[in-house]
């Protein structure tokens, strides 16, 4: 296609044309998938752009040259078939010759055979959960959530806003550079849609169901996205980021978080001995219901009517402690209320708990321990 | 009695005028016949009662541009909020519900009871029938409307507010996760789809039977074979749309699990229900707007509309295309291969007739003798932001792109330089077009240009940018974004307040034509063809009580 390779000359030649990697144009991001997509948007653009200089220059030139006022009488043909096919068979020459490589790049796309890194990526009402399922072969073993970590303050203007405002989280998903990382994608609660520009991957969770997309991502650093399917409240506040380290850097990552993981285990488990202080659950159950809970049950514990429940005053919270806890626990499915027992760890769960039911004036006086909450999970199961 | 011998001398000088055109001749057989007609009645009765097309037209036309003003305002709420970063009006909760309701008022609310206003207004008058074929559900139709958006604003009330799913509302965030407003909801799109399954009966054996003799299907006018088209395609998806809506709600109330994973069922299932419904709808609102622009761009370019024929064919091929095309709103919800090929492929085919369109626009333009008036400048606009939003509607079929464009507001710009710029100025081109023959008087022109260029500025001001922080990474829906599309974002919300600003105008210059004006005679533009010119200005309370005999 003489056009095709016309605009691509067009790019390489004149890069200020593509206002590539400004704010005004796509990313050309760190994967040849990503580069190949940025590619494609520019021919299909510039073809765009020539079709509408064409059209747009013979409209205006009829606008200013064919006018009444300048005295010009109408002529009088109309009906062509010959120009009709013309017009017709054109546009479809230029459709095949964009389609050829966009087929290539879709194929190229859809191939998640033979990763080297597979993570299950898990959406629910606002946050990430990643899952490392196998590495070169190997049981991955580490998993997280991955929470907005943008503060309340911030977005309601009471405090400046930091470089990355709403991009940014508290633990990042880390991947190796030049390694073929899979993507498994699904859903605990509603559709989300997991999207990183730089790496051209944008792939809808589905409750229920798993996508598969694909990242070999050729430059270390810090990649941020979104969610970009409409997924309730706080659809805005659901940011992805992903850092990419070099496979050594990664490996070394990797070993740390397994450790990390298994000390947490047994810190949660020194922690059932222990009695904890009334104070201290408090005040950690304050910063994990603001993390965890205000989003729907607000910071004033009102929640919104009709929407979200209220806890001040609620049955729960000022009813059998057990039950409070099994609901922390189990959540209601079917409800946007969520399962915590998997999300916090023991001690949070214990201290959650603790403010819910003193916080707002509920005034209870219940300490909840950790040991409790074991109790209760060791319960049921 | 007065009345009618005054219409009679009126039609015979119409006849003497008409037969002394080129092309057309009119036999009339007024003398033979002797009903009687009762003229309108007044006050509120004449409304409510009415079967009269012309007046079940306006009150079509004014409800749109109440639920316009409406939707509008919303969509002010949310340029507001969004004209910087950070939370500053209103709640995000708050926010989903107005671009939810944004959404279903603009589309169900303000384009298409437009087109339907203006379908029956303009098509009995154009095939010389003297009213709609089926005039009593004419008004049941109309009437159940205010009813449903009642209700659907109605639920912004309730405890939890109103629908805040998005108005393409996806289970199962319509369905386990929402609150009680989704019965509302429910309720008032089943009469909305009832009201437009009614007017596309009506449309269809309007125009099947009740053509003038002679008036032969390839003499129709091009606005009556888009709205016959887009009545076959609202008959075909209306019920699918009312199919999708009922699986929400007894998925919500009654314990089914249509779009639920846990009982079974399917949450991508819904989408593919959706938009089946949605492609075509979307085709809904823009093809009586390809009828209207090819009415008036050969009025005001003094010459034949260029290929008459490819354009009822590329009509008709674009309404089939719509039927296969709609997976492409889902080429991230995880589809194989070979759908997404597919779904590529017929999407960018939809590009072929709908250039051909534009080509036969421009065609026509070449070598007339333009003048620019109001509605031609409409209509150029059309031409020109339609295009631009066909462009990026192409841009958007190329599937491995729509996985970087999909969701962001490149999408939102899309569809709104085909609906806002494409639909709603079609429709405004049109009502200038034909204001001066519902009301007899002429608009104040130059009140009606200040709105037009007010309204072209500001309009590309307003999602022309929107183009570039969609590439740029800015997702859809969102309450709230990140700073570097803080710049963009404030100029964006500017253009849009501009752009509201601007269709008050619109309200005044409608106002003041009802209202008086210069007086004009029934052939309001020179070179306008159509029957819709041949009867008085003001178009009297009845027409072509007896057919016009059409010959060529």
């Amino acid at each position: 296609m003489g056009v095709v390779r016309f605009t691509l000359w067009l790019i390489l030649l004149i890069p200020q044309l593509s206002f590539a990697n400004s704010s005004l144009n796509m990313r050309v991001g760190v994967t040849d998938i990503s580069e190949n997509v940025y590619q494609l948007h520019m021919i299909i653009f510039m073809i765009c752009c020539v079709i509408g200089i064409i059209v747009f220059g013979l409209m205006f030139w009829a606008i200013f040259h064919h006018r009444k006022s300048k005295g010009v009488k109408p002529a009088q043909f109309h009906e062509s078939t010959k120009i009709e096919i013309l017009w017709t068979a054109i546009p479809f020459v230029i459709l095949i010759g964009m389609a050829v490589p966009a087929t290539k790049a879709l194929i190229a796309m859809e191939d998640t055979s033979k990763a080297d890194l597979t993570i299950k990526v898990t959406g629910s009402q606002w946050k990430w959960h990643y899952e490392y399922l196998t590495y070169q072969g190997k049981k991955g073993d580490v998993d997280f959530y991955s929470i907005m970590s943008t503060s309340q303050d911030q977005i309601t203007n009471k405090e400046g806003k930091g470089e990355h405002y709403l991009l940014e989280v508290d633990k990042p998903l880390v991947i190796p550079t030049d390694k073929k990382v899979r993507f498994l994608i699904t859903s605990d609660d509603v559709i989300h849609s997991w999207w990183v520009p730089d790496f051209a991957v944008k792939k809808d969770a589905n409750p229920g169901f798993i996508n598969e997309a694909w990242a070999r991502v050729n430059t270390p650093g810090t990649y941020r996205g979104q969610c970009a399917e409409l997924c309730g409240k706080d659809h805005g506040f659901m940011p992805v980021v992903v850092v990419a380290k070099k496979p050594t850097e990664f490996d070394a990552w990797l070993i740390e978080s397994q450790k990390e993981k298994q000390n947490e285990a047994q810190a949660d488990q020194a922690l059932l001995s222990q009695t904890l202080s009334k104070e201290e659950l408090m005040t950690l159950g304050q910063q994990v219901y603001m993390s965890s809970c205000a989003a729907c049950h607000q910071p004033t514990g009102l929640g919104i009517p009709g929407v979200f429940p209220a806890l001040k005053s609620s049955p729960i919270a000022l009813g059998d402690v057990n039950a409070h806890i099994d609901m922390v626990l189990h959540g209601t499915p079917g409800t946007a209320m969520q399962a915590f027992a998997k999300q916090l760890t023991l001690k949070q769960l214990a201290a959650i708990v603790t403010y819910e039911r003193n916080a707002w004036d509920n005034n209870m006086g219940d300490v909840v321990q950790p040991s409790q909450i074991k109790a209760r999970i060791g319960g049921d199961e | 009695m007065n009345s009618i011998t005054q219409d009679n001398e009126s039609t015979q000088e119409q006849l003497d005028q008409i037969k002394t055109q080129e092309g057309v001749s009119i036999t009339d057989h007024d003398d033979t016949h002797t009903e009687h007609h009762h003229g309108p009645e007044k006050g509120i009765k004449r409304w409510l009662y009415t079967t009269n097309h012309k007046d079940i037209g306006s009150m079509y036309l004014v409800f749109s541009l109440v639920m316009f003003l409406i939707g509008g305002s919303m969509a002010m709420v949310i340029r507001a909020e969004l004209f910087q970063p950070g939370l500053q009006l209103v709640d995000p909760h708050f926010f989903n519900q107005m671009t939810t309701v944004h959404g279903l008022i603009m589309v169900f609310g303000a384009v298409m009871p437009a087109f339907v206003g203006l379908a029956n207004w303009m098509v009995p008058l154009m095939i010389g029938a003297p009213d709609m074929a089926l005039p009593r559900m004419n008004n049941w139709s109309f009437w159940i409307l205010p009813f449903a958006f009642a209700i659907l604003l109605g639920s912004l009330f309730m405890e939890g507010g109103g629908p805040a799913f998005g108005w393409t509302f996806y289970a199962p965030l319509s369905t386990t996760y929402s609150n009680d407003n989704t019965a509302l909801f429910v309720f008032a799109i089943h009469i909305m789809g009832m009201s437009s399954i009614m007017g596309a009966i009506n449309v269809i054996v309007t125009i099947v039977n009740m053509r003038a003799p002679g008036m032969t299907w390839m003499k129709l006018p091009l606005f009556v074979w888009t709205w016959l088209i887009t009545a076959f395609l609202l008959i075909a998806v209306m019920p699918v749309l009312a199919g999708t809506v009922t699986m929400v709600l007894t998925d919500k109330y009654f314990g089914t699990s249509f779009f639920n994973a846990m009982g079974g069922g399917d949450p991508v299932m819904f989408q593919h229900i959706f938009w089946f419904f949605g492609h075509p709808e979307v085709y809904i609102m823009i093809l009586p707007a390809f009828g209207i622009v090819s009415s008036i761009i050969p009025a005001f370019s003094r010459k034949k509309l260029f290929g008459y024929a490819s354009m009822v064919y590329a009509t008709a091929s674009i309404a089939f295309l719509s039927f296969i095309v709609w997976a492409h709103h889902m080429f991230t919800t995880g589809m194989p291969l070979a759908g997404e090929l597919f779904f590529m492929y017929t999407t960018m085919l939809i590009s072929v007739p709908t250039g051909v369109k534009v080509f036969n626009w421009v065609a026509t333009m070449w070598r007339g003798s333009l003048s620019f008036e109001v509605p031609m400048l409409f209509a150029i606009a059309f031409v020109v932001l339609f295009t631009i939003g066909g462009f990026s509607g192409l841009m958007l079929a190329i599937t491995p792109a729509d996985f970087q464009y999909h969701d962001t507001y490149f999408v939102v710009a899309h569809f709104h330089y085909v609906l806002v710029t494409g639909a709603i100025f079609s429709i405004m081109a049109g009502v200038y077009y034909w204001l001066p023959k519902w009301t007899g008087n002429m608009f104040d022109i130059a009140l009606a240009k200040w709105h037009f260029w007010l309204s072209l500025v500001s309009v590309n001001v307003l999602f022309f940018p929107m183009h570039f922080v969609g590439l740029a990474g800015m997702p859809r829906r969102i309450p709230d974004y990140a700073l570097q599309f803080a710049d963009f974002n404030a100029i964006i919300s500017i253009g849009g307040f501009a752009f509201g600003l601007s269709q008050l105008l619109f309200v005044v210059v409608v106002y003041k034509c009802i209202k008086g004006g210069d007086k004009v005679p029934a052939k309001v533009w020179d070179a306008a063809e159509g029957l819709e010119w041949e009867v008085d200005s003001p178009a009297p309370y009845h027409t072509f009580e007896t057919p016009p005999k059409i010959k060529n």
